[in-house]
């Protein structure tokens, strides 16, 4: 790419400076999001680690819902990290819970159990690497189930954890908070041509 | 290899907490109402601040079948109160499965002298401060998110900014001090060396820190954030207020965008005609031995 890329982070609420900080060492410029003037400025955008309740409520009452959609629909590159996995699910398995629909997948809520069983993680992802990435699941999603063409990236007991289906990146763990740039140089991967 | 409990995922929990309202709640249906309303995690308890307050008395962990139901009634983590330094009741909060135990001031303190040693749980803990100094002696113990103590049930802001003040001037100050200080200043500050030095490097806590003690209205919980708060817990001021659903959602508001008038005062417009907040607390009339605030030190 000429320029560096404009990544956007969604700063409705949740771990936005992390993500901000990573995708900057992984070589973008990246800013904050909170209105639709940001959201169109942005070439790509992360929704963070957060609260899966809160965040789409925030997209709702700030209409931010079908900007949203229409974008990722013509082609922006999204990620969701925990929450903003949740968020981009078609459905959450055993809740009644609105979702943005856009990734093609039914997740299931702190999948792994309350917060004393949130862990670290040597999480095998051949897609970027042999070496293990220091996964780190808090009150984690995993994937219960995915569309065909969903690709499941990663798993961990016996659940796809990381998964991509085009142009839409899922995560049910937190890169922001390693030191490991390698999944966020692999989701600006994604926005090259 | 899988490792729980670690001080990465127990700071992290904070962290996704980050620019978000944790409500206090004392039945399920309040915890549901602050769910709907955008909280990112709720306080179980028996008695909101104002209360305990106003009865006097011990003021003890709250009934774990309330906590229990609780937990049942939402999917945002729940968090609970253990008096400072009680071991058994923090042990028994976390084998009951809660998401965040708050070492707090608002109860009776059950050690008048030492705080937990919360490096031993697999629950992350939150401690409140009123300065520097404070904060970085309750992460020396393990906490893993900070609060501001202000003064809780009391409506009245003036303490949470002393201690929001407090805190960031204490940071500030420790980014220009030169090297040959840091010892002497964490002498004085009465913390470690190791997180003294972190903070003068950083500019920053290495742990999440969010705002309590006294937010009622949208215009608070924009104004603690403007002094550098990363989050807004509520204790009394939602359902002390006269509409607990308009408010708990007008302070998420203006929790989100809390660096926009405008939407503060769409927000603050969105309460109503009728709106009235809790009723507050003028704390120079109240005797030293009743402020929560300088409970363990």
């Amino acid at each position: 790419m000429a320029s560096k890329p404009q990544v956007g982070v969604l700063a409705l609420q949740g771990d936005v400076d992390e993500h901000i900080a990573a995708l900057e060492r992984a070589g973008a410029t990246a800013r904050a999001v909170k209105t639709r003037a940001a959201l169109d400025a942005s070439d790509a955008l992360v929704i963070p680690g957060g609260e899966s309740t809160t965040v789409m409520k925030l997209l709702d009452r700030f209409a931010l819902v079908d900007p949203l959609r229409a974008r990722v629909r013509a082609g922006m590159p999204l990620w969701g990290t925990c929450m903003g996995m949740i968020v981009m699910a078609r459905a959450v398995a055993g809740l009644e819970q609105p979702t943005l629909g856009l990734l093609d997948v039914s997740v299931r809520r702190n999948a792994f159990g309350r917060q004393n069983d949130s862990a670290e993680v040597d999480l095998a992802i051949p897609a970027i690497g042999e070496k293990p990435f220091p996964a780190i699941f808090i009150r984690a999603p995993w994937i219960e189930s995915a569309a065909a063409d969903v690709e499941v990236l990663a798993s961990f007991g016996g659940h796809g954890v990381m998964v991509r289906q085009g142009s839409l990146l899922g995560t049910s763990f937190h890169p922001e908070l390693t030191a490991d740039p390698r999944v966020h140089r692999y989701f600006l991967e994604m926005l090259a041509p | 290899m899988e490792q729980k409990g670690t001080l990465t995922v127990k700071r992290g929990l904070a962290q996704m907490l980050k620019g978000g309202v944790i409500m206090d709640v004392v039945t399920p249906e309040q915890a549901v109402i602050a769910q709907e309303a955008g909280a990112v995690a709720v306080m179980a308890l028996e008695r909101i601040p104002a209360d305990i307050r106003a009865m006097g008395g011990v003021a003890r962990m709250s009934n774990l079948e309330l906590i229990r139901s609780i937990m049942d009634a939402v999917t945002i983590p729940v968090m609970a109160k253990v008096r400072i330094g009680h071991i058994a009741e923090a042990q028994v909060l976390q084998a009951l499965g809660v998401d965040f135990i708050d070492e707090s001031e608002v109860l009776t303190p059950a050690d008048d002298k030492f705080h937990l040693a919360k490096n031993d749980y697999t629950t992350p803990f939150v401690c409140g401060a009123r300065d520097l100094g404070e904060a970085l002696r309750r992460i020396a113990e393990g906490a893993a998110m900070i609060r501001s103590k202000g003064e809780a049930g009391s409506g009245n802001i003036v303490e949470a900014v002393r201690h929001m003040r407090a805190i960031g001037d204490g940071i500030r100050e420790l980014t220009v001090a030169p090297k040959e200080e840091l010892v002497a200043r964490a002498r004085d500050l009465g913390a470690p060396l190791d997180l003294v030095t972190y903070v003068a490097e950083h500019g920053k806590l290495p742990v999440v820190l969010f705002c309590a003690g006294g937010v009622s209205t949208p215009a608070d919980a924009s104004l603690m954030m403007q002094l550098g708060a990363e989050g807004i817990f509520v204790g009394s001021g939602i359902f002390k207020s006269n509409d607990p659903k308009a408010f708990s959602k007008a302070i998420v508001a203006a929790t989100t965008h809390y660096e926009d008038p405008k939407a503060v005062v769409e927000a603050s417009l969105s309460l109503g005609r009728d709106a009235t907040a809790m009723d507050g607390i003028d704390l120079r009339k109240v005797p030293e031995s009743e402020l929560l605030a300088s409970r363990g030190v």
